[in-house]
């Protein structure tokens, strides 16, 4: 492997693994960036990594190859499915414009900037490749770290602070101060009982209503929802599961089924048909 | 095949990210743009290094995915409590400070 390294012409079969797996990432690529629902985005970018991984490896970078899996597809896509995940999967892209002709001309310019980009390498002058092989020698981990503890120790260094900094400011976001003690169970039910106001348990989810999951609304006599039936969690975060009008559209699916039904026994044989009215 | 292609494919990558960046509205999927477009930076980092027979290209790949994944942490952070406080991961909903 190290001796075509140095070759100015790959194999043939590493021009082989590049045509195949470049097509992979590149349509990965594309999905990540036109698929509706962010998680398929993220399992889309997952395997555009993964190929990039395949594709350092080719060129001789072992290590990096080995990190790019263990950071990239092990941690990173995971830190963002499971963001994905506490966001909201349902959560889809809202397809209307803020600005008008926006995405024409994101796409345009998009286009303009790869080939320019592409033109551009086209353009240089890269005729000779050196090939790693003697870079590779000892070991290419050993190389890196010969590098990384002599030339860039310093940047490491830094980078230590820059990752301490990191793992600080992603509490300090996310942490939530209470602010004030929580009520316990028993002041809260002599809340209730001061206020006069639903002194009994609060009604449960969906008994009147067709479903009694915890997201839908029980049903007062009336026909009208109860809010009070659902969590309040549920509530503010807008969960509620309407399901008022299912009943009538399996009411309409029933209706159509049955006259589908009734439909081909309208074709039925005229025996059929004669037996039906005897038994009558 | 000539090494270059992968330069090419860099270029291509990185240039599907930065579309994806301008077109896209969810906040956490411009994110996943981004990171294309690191990817994108470190393919051609290594394709330099073995170019020019030196490991300097995959160091700096190599601080380009320690400085990723921190970036990831503190934006994923900042995505999610930008969600709480508005209950949308939209990026045209954050327009407090709009006229």
């Amino acid at each position: 492997m190290s001796v075509q390294l140095a070759a100015y012409s790959t194999s043939t079969g590493e021009a082989f693994q590049f045509w195949v797996l470049g097509t992979v990432a590149v349509i990965g690529a594309l999905c990540t960036v036109f698929m509706k629902k962010a998680v398929h985005s993220a399992l889309c970018l997952a395997g555009t990594m993964i190929i990039l991984a395949i594709f350092y490896l080719a060129n001789g970078a072992y290590f990096l190859g080995i990190v790019q899996i263990v950071v990239y597809t092990g941690a990173i896509m995971m830190l963002f499915l499971f963001v994905v995940m506490l966001v909201g999967v349902t959560a889809a892209d809202s397809l209307k414009e803020t600005i008008k002709g926006q995405r024409w001309l994101a796409l345009l310019s998009g286009l303009g900037f790869g080939v320019l980009l592409i033109a551009g390498i086209g353009h240089a002058s890269l005729t000779e490749f050196t090939g790693l092989t003697e870079a590779n020698a000892h070991g290419n981990v050993e190389g890196l770290a010969a590098l990384i503890f002599t030339k860039y120790v310093f940047a490491f260094e830094i980078t230590g602070a820059l990752l301490i900094t990191a793992a600080v400011g992603a509490m300090v976001l996310t942490h939530r101060e209470r602010t004030e003690r929580a009520l316990t169970q028993r002041e809260l039910s002599e809340r209730r009982v001061r206020e006069g106001k639903h002194v009994p348990p609060l009604p449960a989810p969906g008994v009147y209503a067709r479903h009694n999951a915890v997201d839908v609304q029980g049903l007062l006599p009336d026909g009208t929802p109860s809010e009070l039936t659902v969590s309040r969690t549920l509530r503010e975060r807008g969960q509620i599961r309407d399901v008022s009008a299912e009943a009538l559209n399996d009411l309409k699916a029933l209706e159509q089924r049955a006259e589908e039904r009734l439909e081909r026994a309208a074709i039925t044989p005229p025996h059929l048909k004669r037996t039906e009215e005897a038994s009558k | 095949m000539n090494p270059v292609n992968y330069l090419y494919l860099a270029a291509l990558l990185f240039t599907i990210g930065a579309t994806g960046v301008l077109i896209r509205r969810n906040a956490i999927v411009v994110f996943m743009c981004i990171e294309l477009m690191l990817n994108a930076c470190n393919l051609a980092f290594v394709t330099f290094s073995r170019m020019h027979g030196n490991l300097d290209g995959q160091i700096i790949a190599f601080f380009t995915m320690v400085v990723a994944a921190a970036e990831v942490v503190v934006g994923l952070a900042i995505i999610v409590s930008l969600f709480r406080s508005r209950h949308s991961a939209s990026v045209d909903d954050a327009s407090l400070m709009k006229l």
